[in-house]
């Protein structure tokens, strides 16, 4: 029955546009938008890792962004070479790391394009499970840091200087992008997935005074994306992950149409 | 030593220390930006440093904040001390919605009244429901320095607080600066580039060019000529200024449109 995998699909993509909005508000405060590239680029390096150890993707996933997330933080400590000169270095090595690696493993037969570009399609009810209890666990912790990294994103000294925990909450929070990244990687790809992040919290911006509205509205923003792309993706038989991606760029665009007043003042 | 380097000061019966460092080093990869450095605040006492650009006064109040590692020497303070921080930047970039009063409660909650009442002792009452992006220099350092007050701290350590700040509103700032000193007791510890307010308003002063260059009531640094030497002919403007203000006792030396340039003091002909 065609309906039952499209319901999964639009659920599943629902759930990671929920989870994702509130970190996609902080990787666009905090100007992480590259950053997020990088470690989602290395995740492919993940899957191969998750092959070899006979771990699931998903958590060789987790394990390598963490990794390199944490390496990169390392690398920026030195000061020759400029960050994104380094993020360049590190997102292209990775993602072309992970290829090399996975082509060697010539026994594995895996759908490469569906770990680039998504493969929202073939949903599984055990994804579906995936995708909200990792969503569900990556919202409870966005609450319960939301302060402290708001403060911290805000002025990292100054939020030190008031006793903020910054390092920790900042760790956790690329945790969380990991997190994320695991789950988003089956519905957009990881190619795609900071689109996911990014442009739904951009577009939210002009409807928000606060930055809980600007979450919340860049998690509707981003469902609707969902939504309409998969609708896109059946209707016009084009590949999920950037059909989906191309809504959210659409409803960008309408965000940025001036109407009467503006509210961002 | 000189009598005026010493770090106690004479400035007044100092009230209990707040926090002290000593022998104080910092060095970024190597290169030393702070080297024996002796501070001590202590409550009820305005400590100004001064300093050219670049001779690591952010670098040390960072340090005494806990915010950057030394590499040598040691700073205390006081258990349990409250410390209202004005860093010398902080940017806002237009992606992030934040209103003024969210600003101010990002670390403790406060209720409205007491933010709005904060807001409107630095003269920006008007502004709780402003966009924090939005707002000029001189609002910006004014919603700061009510975030400072907030905390009801021991102690205040703005770095350069009046940047941006219009010519009356920094005479009126500085001077509330000192009444907040006054009223809460609090110490502070500023930075500032305006050597004849520093001069009129402060208790003691820090010259700090990677060393203490020299150090004591506003008076004695103004003859020592290590100071002479870092800033020249203003430091006897200030010194000018200084004398004049404590003749006539108030802070603006002409009428309502003067500017920073123009009212600064002719250094003496003598
Ligand atoms: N995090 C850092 N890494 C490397 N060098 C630094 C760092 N912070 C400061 N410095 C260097 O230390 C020196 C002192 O800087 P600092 O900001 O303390 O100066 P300042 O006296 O506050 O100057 P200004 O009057 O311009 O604010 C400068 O040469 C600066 O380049
Ligand atoms: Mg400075």
């Amino acid at each position: 029955m065609p309906e039952d995998f499209l319901v999964r699909a639009a659920l599943a993509g629902i759930g990671v546009a929920l989870a994702a909005a509130p970190l996609g508000c902080f990787i666009v405060w905090r100007r992480m938008a590259y950053f997020g590239d990088t470690m989602a680029h290395s995740a492919l390096l993940g899957v191969a890792l998750g092959f070899l150890l006979g771990l699931a993707p998903t958590v060789g996933v987790i394990l390598v962004t963490t990794g390199i997330a944490i390496l990169l933080i390392l690398l920026q400590q030195q000061r020759r070479l400029a960050t994104d000169t380094l993020l360049g270095i590190l997102s292209h090595s990775a993602l072309s790391t992970g290829l090399v690696a996975l082509s060697l493993m010539a026994w594995l037969r895996i759908d490469l394009m569906g770990y680039l570009f998504g493969d929202i399609l073939a949903v599984t009810a055990l994804d579906l499970y995936l995708v909200y209890g990792g969503g569900a666990l990556v919202l409870a912790t966005m609450a319960a840091i939301w302060r402290p990294l708001l403060a911290a994103t805000v002025h990292e000294d100054l939020a030190r200087a008031e006793g903020v925990p910054t390092l920790i909450v900042r760790l956790v929070f690329m945790l969380l992008v990991a997190l994320v990244i695991a789950i988003a990687m089956k519905i957009v790809g990881i190619l795609l997935i900071t689109a996911l992040l990014i442009i739904p919290a951009a577009a939210a911006r002009r409807f928000a005074r606060t930055p809980e509205q600007m979450a919340v509205m860049a998690a509707l923003i981003g469902a609707v994306a969902v939504l309409l792309g998969l609708g896109g993706s059946f209707g016009f038989d084009t590949p999920s992950g950037p059909s989906v991606v191309v809504a959210a760029m659409l409803l960008f665009v309408l965000s940025l149409v001036p109407i009467g007043r503006r509210i961002d003042g | 030593m000189n009598a005026v380097t010493d770090p106690s000061g004479d400035a007044g019966p100092p009230g209990e220390r707040l926090i002290a460092a000593e022998g104080l080093e910092v060095a970024f990869g190597g290169r030393r930006v702070l080297e024996h450095v002796d501070i001590t605040v202590s409550a009820g006492e305005i400590v100004t440093v001064i300093g050219p650009n670049g001779s690591g006064k952010s670098t040390l109040v960072r340090t005494l904040l806990g915010l950057q590692p030394l590499s040598a020497g040691h700073v205390w303070r006081k258990p349990g001390l409250t410390i209202g921080y004005v860093p010398q930047k902080l940017q806002v970039d237009a992606i992030m919605p934040l209103t003024v009063t969210r600003f101010l409660t990002l670390t403790g909650r406060h209720d409205r009244a007491t933010v709005e009442r904060a807001l409107a002792e630095t003269g920006v009452g008007h502004l709780a429901d402003a966009q924090f992006h939005v707002l000029s220099g001189g609002e910006h350092q004014r919603v700061l320095l009510a975030r400072a007050l907030l905390r009801s701290p021991d102690l205040l350590v703005l770095d350069e607080p009046v940047q941006g700040v219009d010519f009356t509103g920094e005479a009126a700032l500085y001077e509330l600066i000192g009444v907040i000193a006054r009223r809460h007791r609090c110490g502070i510890l500023m930075v500032s580039h305006d050597l004849h307010v520093v001069m009129a308003a402060t208790d003691r002063v820090v010259c700090l060019n990677h060393h203490i260059c020299c150090a004591g009531t506003p008076e004695a640094v103004t003859h020592h000529p290590e100071y002479r030497r870092l800033f020249g002919a203003r430091a006897a403007g200030a010194l000018a200024l200084y004398s004049h203000h404590h003749d006539h006792h108030h802070h603006t030396v002409s009428g309502a449109v003067v500017t920073p340039e123009t009212n600064r003091p002719e250094p003496p002909h003598a």
